[in-house]
């Protein structure tokens, strides 16, 4: 009897002190932005966002890269690990790190690496027409600079995020059934292999997408101006307005991910209902030895 | 060129299909494959006639999925041809060589329900979405699944994702069938309905059909004819009962049922064994000790208060016995008696031990 209820009451605890941990900083910057001393209740600092200077243009900016990197993540990404599957699974391991290798890389590095590209290429290149690519890839209106900076920068996750994806799938066999069913390569790896992917798609695309909203560094030290650089700019001369901003993002990155999951939901669902079965089928089957990689 | 001469001799006792005028026939030439050092195949010859159901036998690892591979257009040959109708298919890709297959590993597609897994292949031929339902319930209906068309693989249990795959095979009316290993992941009493199935399907539609199978029972029970393979080579290929009474080679002998290895002695072509003189079938020394290769139900035990062999033990499988009995000389045979004469052979017992006059095949150092 004491067992049973100590072990919920043990869980209750830990739940209620990991709860604290996340809303208490989150609850007291509500309170800090609605509650003016001498004013009392208001919502003067959220409404002022939307007026504040640079506010939409900064986040629209934001979005617009996010969904650039998106896309060129998955471009790059998807077909060279699906390739690698098919075509030459002992590569693997070496994709791997190469993906890896953005962690060990601090982004300070990563931007200083560009700006003496930045610099460098105009005075060597003037007259080629690499030169108009360097002016491009440098427009205020759409820093390409960045995407390419962040697509670096978001390898890792949406590689681990494919990547596991993928191993819940035998891609080989899948196509193979595929082709044999009449289905040429490309439309197999289409019709068969990324509908099942959808999940890692969604989760690879989610996290590269927090990882553009919150970055920093990358776009203060070559010039732009991200939604995370606004958000410390602003906050300099405002505090109020600053951290009502960060809530606002919050916010909107929990909506996002609300979003996300809602999307992969339905595939998700039935894959975890059918997990167990499944691990024991692989068993009597001969699987592909799963490298597990920390 | 052994194989060549096992493949023409078997060719008197196999059923001819009924319907060979439209079926298709599969040719396998001096198929030759390496992975890096391992040698898969290593001139491969076979035929499939029109319309039979042919099983590839072999320990594991003897190259029978990557036959079936290069049939499949999944594995091309360093050298040798794969004849489908008299034309080499070398140049086909795999996607248009009409070949339904079925894995040894389940390969239904994880986000399609039973029949759209079914009438993927239909889609991909652009047939109308009237006409896929209706083939899809079809072929559903053909393997004993119509009711469970709306569900998905991970909703199926492994016989039935099975069933369903070879459904999907099916589903293009292939000109050839290729099975590979797909009742291995299977519980015993599952595998035996559905080979059951598969081979009465076989036979409804007068498919070739290509069944790779490791394990013996398999291939005896399912086969029109059955290939043997060893090391990337056809060993012989034979209709079940001749593969199992007159095994061309001491390999084939020993890995299709159970054999018993007896001492004997060769003598003018002829070979002494038990005290009896019996001819020689196959390729055998010219003198010294060979081994006698002989099946347990061809050994007879007599109770005989004088014989020099004893019982070791008695095993009872139904309607037959299987002693184990010590020879005179030490060796230790395994011999099957009916279940009714079995009482008179107690473990303990004294018995003698003959064999049929009648040609046996022998293993020995030249051999
Ligand atoms: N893709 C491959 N890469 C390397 N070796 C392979 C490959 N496919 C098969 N082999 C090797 O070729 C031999 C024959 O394999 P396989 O045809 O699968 O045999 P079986 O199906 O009879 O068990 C084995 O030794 C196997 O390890
Ligand atoms: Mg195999």
């Amino acid at each position: 009897m004491a067992r049973l209820t100590r072990k919920p009451l043990w869980r209750g605890a830990v739940g209620l002190l990991a709860g604290l941990y996340f809303l208490v900083p989150v609850a007291a910057s509500v309170i800090f932005t609605v509650d003016v001393p001498g004013q009392g209740f208001t919502l003067d600092a959220y409404s002022g966002i939307v007026s504040a200077d640079g506010f939409t243009d900064s986040l629209l900016l934001t979005l617009e890269l996010a969904a650039a990197t998106i896309v060129l993540v998955m471009v790059l990404l998807v077909p060279a690990l699906v390739a690698v599957r098919l075509g030459a699974p002992r590569l693997r391991p070496v994709l791997e790190i190469i993906c890896s290798l953005p962690l060990v890389v601090p982004s300070v590095a990563l931007v200083s690496g560009y700006s003496s590209v930045l610099r460098w290429g105009p005075e060597h290149l003037s007259r080629t027409p690499l030169f108009q690519t360097f002016t491009a890839v440098q427009d205020k209106r759409f820093p390409f600079v960045l995407v390419l900076a962040y697509t670096v920068m978001a390898l890792p996750l949406a590689y681990r995020a494919l990547d596991s994806g993928l191993r819940a799938v035998d891609v080989r066999v899948l196509v193979e059934a595929a082709r044999s069913c009449g289905a040429s390569a490309p439309r197999a790896v289409l019709q068969v292999v990324l509908p099942n992917l959808r999940g890692a798609l969604l989760n690879a695309s989610f996290l590269t997408l927090a990882l553009v909203l919150g970055e920093y560094t990358v776009g203060a030290l070559l010039g732009y101006q991200p939604f995370a650089v606004w958000i410390v700019n602003t906050g300099g001369n405002q505090a109020q307005l600053s951290v009502a901003v960060s809530v606002l993002s919050l916010v909107v990155t929990w909506m996002l991910l609300l979003v996300f999951a809602a999307l992969g939901r339905p595939r998700d669902r039935s894959r975890s209902l059918s997990r167990s079965r499944r691990a024991g089928r692989d068993a009597a089957a001969p699987a592909p030895i799963a490298q597990e990689v920390a | 060129m052994t194989a060549a001469t096992a493949s023409t001799k078997a060719t008197t006792s196999a059923p001819d299909p009924a319907d060979s005028s439209t079926a298709t026939t599969v040719e396998f030439r001096a198929l030759s494959k390496s992975f890096g050092a391992t040698v898969a195949l290593d001139g491969l010859d076979l035929t499939a006639r029109p319309g039979e159901l042919l099983a590839l036998l072999g320990p594991s690892g003897c190259g029978k999925t990557t036959a079936l591979r290069m049939l499949a257009g999944f594995e091309r040959p360093d050298s040798g041809q794969v004849l489908v109708d008299g034309q080499d298919i070398s140049g086909v890709p795999a996607h248009r060589r009409d070949a339904g297959m079925v894995f040894q590993s389940y390969s239904l597609f994880p986000h399609l329900t039973a029949a759209d897994n079914v009438a993927f292949g239909l889609k991909m031929r652009r047939t109308g979405a009237a006409e896929r339902r209706k083939r899809a319930h079809e072929l559903l209906e053909l393997v004993g699944l119509p009711q469970h068309a709306d569900r998905f693989p991970h909703q199926l249990s492994g016989g039935q994702q099975q069933r369903v795959a070879l459904a999907r095979a099916l589903a293009l009316r292939p000109k050839v069938l290729l099975l590979d290993e797909p009742l291995s992941a299977l519980d015993a009493k599952v595998r035996v309905t559905l080979r059951e199935e598969i081979r009465r399907l076989q036979q409804e539609l007068r498919i070739t059909t290509v069944f790779v199978t490791h394990d013996q029972e398999e291939a005896l029970s399912t086969a029109d004819r059955v290939a043997v393979m060893r090391d990337g080579r056809l060993e012989q290929v034979a209709a079940p009962a001749e593969l199992y009474d007159t095994p061309a080679t001491a390999f084939v002998a020993e890995f299709v049922g159970t054999m018993n290895r007896l001492p004997g002695v060769m003598a003018d072509g002829d070979v002494e064994v038990l005290g009896q003189r019996l001819p020689v079938r196959g390729a055998a020394p010219a003198q010294g000790p060979v081994d006698v290769l002989v099946r347990p139900e061809a050994l007879e035990a007599t109770a005989d208060g004088e014989g020099r062999s004893r019982v070791l033990t008695a095993a009872f499988h139904g309607s037959v016995t299987r002693l184990t009995l010590s020879l005179p000389d030490g060796a230790t045979v395994k011999a099957d008696v009916p279940s009714h004469r079995a009482a008179t052979l107690p473990a303990g017992a004294t018995v003698t031990v003959t064999l049929p006059q009648r040609p046996v095949l022998v293993d020995g150092p030249t051999a």
